[in-house]
């Protein structure tokens, strides 16, 4: 793979701003994020880590008001050009809160790709089995696909839904904090989760346990607010370069703790 | 007894004021029912709980006092107000609730909520100079415009605002994540109110729908300007079965309303035993959509 092929693939910004209203949320953001890695973006409550992750599949479109400038690229094209049902097709989103609809375990992961067109029953059947495998939930599950999503313990109910995301067969999967409402061994079987997906796809995630970025990322950005409350791009490197010798005093201040 | 301080005074008169409040409407409910149960007993009593229910002749001159045809004819005005109605009325509630800009669903909710404020009799007039002229120009033999189509439009309208507002509030109350987790799955906002939203709202909606049928069955002088008042069962007046929407017909609050003044004996006991049918019709009724409601919240 040449250089130029490099750059066109996986997820970039240029310059990338974002305001709500009057109110700049992301100040200039330049960033190329590599692909079957594992991403982590940290950074203090309030700093646009979910805002910047929420730019990759427009889902800050949906709150009034928002504006932008600059470039956010999925494989070299601007996703404002993209289609937005196409763009989040091939990007999938795992949120904070474990969010199951309220259907079957069957019904959540055939969800995705019946919207996209799969109708044949047994073709259901093989995407369902073959996502809820990959998101390590098939042998939990797979005596009862009927009952509800809703029964699942909260760990399960986060798998379930990256099943519901692999389903519809991304490149990308965002992660707004995916374990921060899930107990220690739910958490870490996320955390595991994450290592085996990263074959397949490429992976950012939000995330507030500097931890858990240490413990499952390749690649670690330090966010954080300037004078005027927007959020800035600080450092982004390998994550062991940025937790043992970070370049600016910042993202050292940050992870060793003496704010945040 | 001891006395407390003036705060302790107050707050226990304040309990007895406000139990003796909500006691109250208890009371009348209860008074209500025990006492349009006692006028209707001799009725009751003479002709028979079933072979009133049962019987579709109501002629009153001849002692034959069945109140099937007015059983038949609430059901089906209220049948055919509900199937107009709760589509238009679903409709609005989506609208209001994912579509509409704030600004829009700020100018159309209120003007949805000032329907609910309009007088039935206004409702009547409405019906008498509009509708039922329409309705007088579908070819059918005996049609005048007064019946069941006509009165079940005018109903549709007067239910609009109640399943509207309780639907919209039902879809809004569904969690946010449902409505981010379908659209980031790339399903576009009409799928994700037809496959999740709607779901997820349903008992609400059902609920809605439950209400909007309580108000229909109750619905007294608009239905007895436009329904023709005829103490009959409703029947098809051609092959086709939808004629029997073109029928006259007449409700069980008609029937009260209409003849109660000069009424006397068992006729007029026969009347309040009609009430009697209907409390116990509404009551079920509210009484599934509380179920429904508290079903939907577990």
């Amino acid at each position: 793979m040449n250089k130029l092929e490099t750059e066109a693939k996986g997820m970039s910004t240029r310059n990338y701003s974002l305001f709500y209203g009057g109110f700049k949320a992301l100040n200039r953001i330049s960033i190329q994020i590599p692909s079957n890695r594992i991403t982590a973006f940290i950074g203090p409550s309030g700093c646009g880590k979910s805002s910047f992750l929420r730019s990759f599949n427009r889902m800050n479109d949906l709150i009034p008001g928002v504006t932008t400038e600059g470039e956010v690229c999925i494989d070299g094209r601007n996703v404002a050009d993209e289609d937005v049902v196409q763009l989040r097709k091939k990007v999938g989103m795992v949120f904070q809160r474990p969010n199951p609809f309220p259907k079957s375990v069957f019904e959540n992961v055939a969800y995705g790709p019946k919207l996209h067109g799969v109708k044949n029953r047994s073709d259901l059947a093989v995407v369902v089995e073959k996502s809820l495998k990959r998101a390590a939930l098939w042998d939990e599950v797979k005596d009862d696909l009927h009952k509800s999503g809703m029964s699942l313990s909260g760990g399960q109910q986060q798998r379930l839904c990256i099943a519901r995301a692999i389903a519809v067969e991304p490149e990308v999967i965002l992660m707004d904090e995916p374990a921060s409402a899930l107990d220690p061994v739910a958490t870490l079987k996320i955390e595991e989760l994450m290592n085996e997906l990263k074959a397949n796809y490429t992976i950012a995630i939000v995330t507030h346990n500097m931890q858990q970025a240490a413990r499952v990322s390749d690649y670690t950005a330090f966010m954080l607010t300037d004078e005027n409350r927007a959020g800035n791009l600080i450092e982004f490197g390998t994550t062991k370069q940025i937790f043992t010798t970070p370049s600016d005093t910042r993202t050292e201040d940050y992870i060793t703790g003496r704010f945040g | 007894m001891t006395f407390g301080t003036k705060r302790d005074c107050t707050q226990k008169i304040m309990r007895t004021v406000l139990l003796v409040s909500a006691l109250t409407s208890v009371l009348i409910v209860v008074l209500i029912f025990v006492f349009t149960a006692g006028r209707a007993a001799p009725a009751f009593h003479e002709i028979g709980i079933w072979k009133m229910v049962s019987d579709t002749t109501w002629r009153p001159g001849s002692g034959e006092f069945g109140i099937l045809a007015m059983i038949a004819g609430s059901g089906i005005v209220t049948l055919g107000a509900v199937l107009l109605g709760v589509p238009l009325a679903l409709g609005s509630a989506v609208f209001l609730a994912e579509i509409a800009p704030e600004w829009i669903a700020g100018a159309v909710r209120p003007s949805i909520e000032l329907l609910a404020g309009i007088p039935s009799v206004v409702y009547g007039l409405f019906g008498m100079a509009v509708i039922v002229p329409m309705v007088r120009t579908i070819p059918a033999p005996g049609n005048a415009g007064y019946g069941v189509l006509s009165a079940s439009v005018v109903l549709a309208v007067m239910i609009l605002p109640t399943v509207t507002s309780i639907s919209e509030l039902a879809i809004r109350s569904v969690p946010a994540g449902y409505r981010e987790g379908s659209l980031a799955l790339g399903a576009t906002k009409w799928e994700t109110v037809r496959r999740v939203l709607i779901p997820a709202a349903k008992p609400g909606i059902v609920s809605a729908v439950i209400l909007g049928l309580g108000r229909a069955l109750g619905e007294t002088v608009a239905m007895i300007m436009v329904i023709g008042n005829s103490a009959i069962l409703p029947a098809a007046s051609t092959g086709n079965p939808l004629s029997i929407f073109l029928s006259r017909a007449r409700t069980l609050t008609g029937n009260i309303a209409v003849e109660i003044s000069y009424a006397t004996g068992v006729h007029e006991s026969a009347l309040f035993a009609t009430g009697v049918v209907l409390f116990v019709l509404i009551m079920l009724i509210n009484s599934s959509a509380a179920l429904l409601l508290k079903k939907g919240v577990r």
